[in-house]
């Protein structure tokens, strides 16, 4: 048997035999949805310690919230995210036998502590003069940032947190050490149940490729679209 | 409609305003001019509260706005504001950046605030451009879009913070037409500006500031004709 020959046999044996893609199918399934809801949960996250800490520098009142969101930020970003992850579902969390709400909340505040950060240089990149003249309209505080500011901050901070969503996206590879079924754990079922490495890595590799490359086309249109208003 | 009663501002220690008493009537034009750091901006910011008074009191229409239990934005929609750097929402087409406030604080109807935002566009002569994005304007059109905004508001006072001071020197003129159509229809008004032209043209009285006090506070004429004090002499002579 040829190069070829003993190609598509390995493919028919790792993909085909025992509906085996199906390994695959269900991993993609897996790791959209945490990828999706941890973002989300993360973007909220990310937004609130963002606020907390805008909040605190303007009225020192506040300063409480800056030391939460210090702290939060300084643990999350200063340990492996497995080890959080496994601290979740061994630990804390260690009565919910399932792990994929524990795998969002996982990555969804571990998202949040770097999501904070982009927003918070993102509204700080908006002209203080925006604030000014919503307030000197008579807009509350809150009016301002959530109509005024916010949406200008968002449309800067769009290609940060596109780069957020990718690293995302591939850092949910490792759900498997809290025994998720993603992407990357049904390639590794395959190879375990048919001995061949090659064939199933490098198809999840392929698959998240795909999603990146997906994504960012997608950002870039949005972001063009948001652009508009910026045509001189 | 409005009196300042012994203003102080302090920044970290420097005192900016150093107090100030002040009383402006209705259908006033009253024209601020100083040299630089002279705190007339902070002045006219203090006003509105834009920025907070270290000490002394703001009556506005006989409430005084600097207790802390004064809805301060209620009170900002009497006031409007137009700011040297125009500060228009980028965000937002020329005609949401005049509606947005009104309709959103519900004093008026989305059909209303646009029939109103026609009608004042048209008054500066910028009808047009309703549908356009602030960048895709002149600085004198911004500024002529961000008084259109203020008025929008139906506000009792305008407040100006030298509105003419970022502009190219060829789009002073249509901003400055703007401002006196707007004292010729009886609008109280004070502006921060170094155009002494229309402080003479325009203003009903010249407060002139230096170190955070009001030196000399006189109709133009006489300011302008025969400063008293050496301070504004000096001033006037650079400028003039």
């Amino acid at each position: 048997m040829g190069f070829f020959g003993e190609l598509q046999r390995k493919f028919i044996d790792d993909f085909i035999v025992k509906d085996r893609y199906m390994e695959l199918v269900t991993g993609l399934r897996n790791t959209v949805i945490i990828t999706i809801f941890s973002l989300i949960l993360g973007v909220a996250i990310g937004l609130i310690l963002a606020l907390f800490k805008i909040v605190a520098r303007q009225n020192r009142k506040f300063k409480v919230l800056d030391i939460i969101a210090d702290v939060y930020i300084t643990v999350i970003r200063g340990t492996p995210v497995v080890l959080q992850l496994m601290i979740w579902f061994y630990v804390v969390l260690f009565f919910v036998s399932e792990p994929i709400p524990v795998a969002i909340l996982g990555f969804g505040i571990n998202s949040g502590a770097y999501v904070a950060e982009i927003f918070r240089a993102g509204i700080q990149s908006i002209d203080k003069g925006q604030m000014e003249a919503g307030r000197s309209l008579g807009l509350s505080y809150w009016a301002t940032m959530r109509y005024i500011i916010l949406p200008q901050a968002f449309k800067n901070v769009l290609p940060a947190l596109g780069n957020e969503f990718i690293a995302l996206l591939k850092e949910t590879s490792v759900a498997g050490y809290i025994s998720v079924h993603d992407l990357t754990r049904g390639a590794y079922n395959i190879r375990n149940m048919t001995y061949d490495s090659f064939l199933p890595l490098i198809a999840s590799a392929t698959i998240y490729l795909i999603m990146v490359m997906i994504i960012s086309s997608l950002l870039s249109v949005l972001e063009r679209r948001l652009r508009q208003g910026d045509r001189s | 409609m409005i009196e300042v009663k012994k203003l102080v501002k302090d920044f970290g220690g420097h005192r900016v305003l150093d107090g100030i008493d002040q009383s402006v009537e209705k259908g006033e034009k009253i024209v601020v001019i100083g040299p630089s750091g002279s705190g007339k901006s902070t002045f006219l910011r203090c006003l509105n509260l834009l920025e907070t008074p270290t000490s002394g009191e703001i009556l506005f229409e006989g409430e005084n706005i600097t207790d802390p239990k004064v809805d301060i934005n209620r009170v900002r929609r009497k006031m409007g504001m137009v700011f040297q750097h125009f500060n228009l929402f980028p965000h937002m087409s020329v005609m949401d950046n005049i509606i947005f406030a009104p309709t959103h604080l519900k004093l008026m109807s989305k059909d209303e605030a646009q029939a109103k935002a026609e009608a004042l566009l048209k008054r500066v002569g910028l009808q047009d451009k309703a549908k356009a994005y602030p960048n895709q304007l002149s600085g004198g059109q911004k500024q002529r879009i961000a008084i259109v905004r203020a008025l929008a508001m139906s506000p009792d006072l305008m407040l100006f913070d030298e509105p003419t001071s970022a502009l190219d020197p060829e789009m002073v003129g249509e901003v400055l037409e703007v401002m006196k159509e707007l004292a010729q229809e009886g609008m109280t008004m004070i502006v921060v500006t170094h155009e002494m032209g229309f402080a003479k043209e325009v203003g009903t009285r010249v407060l002139f500031m230096d170190e955070g006090k009001i030196v000399e506070d006189a109709p133009p004429e006489e300011l302008f004709g025969n400063p008293r004090t050496e301070r504004a002499k000096e001033f006037l002579s650079k400028v003039l």
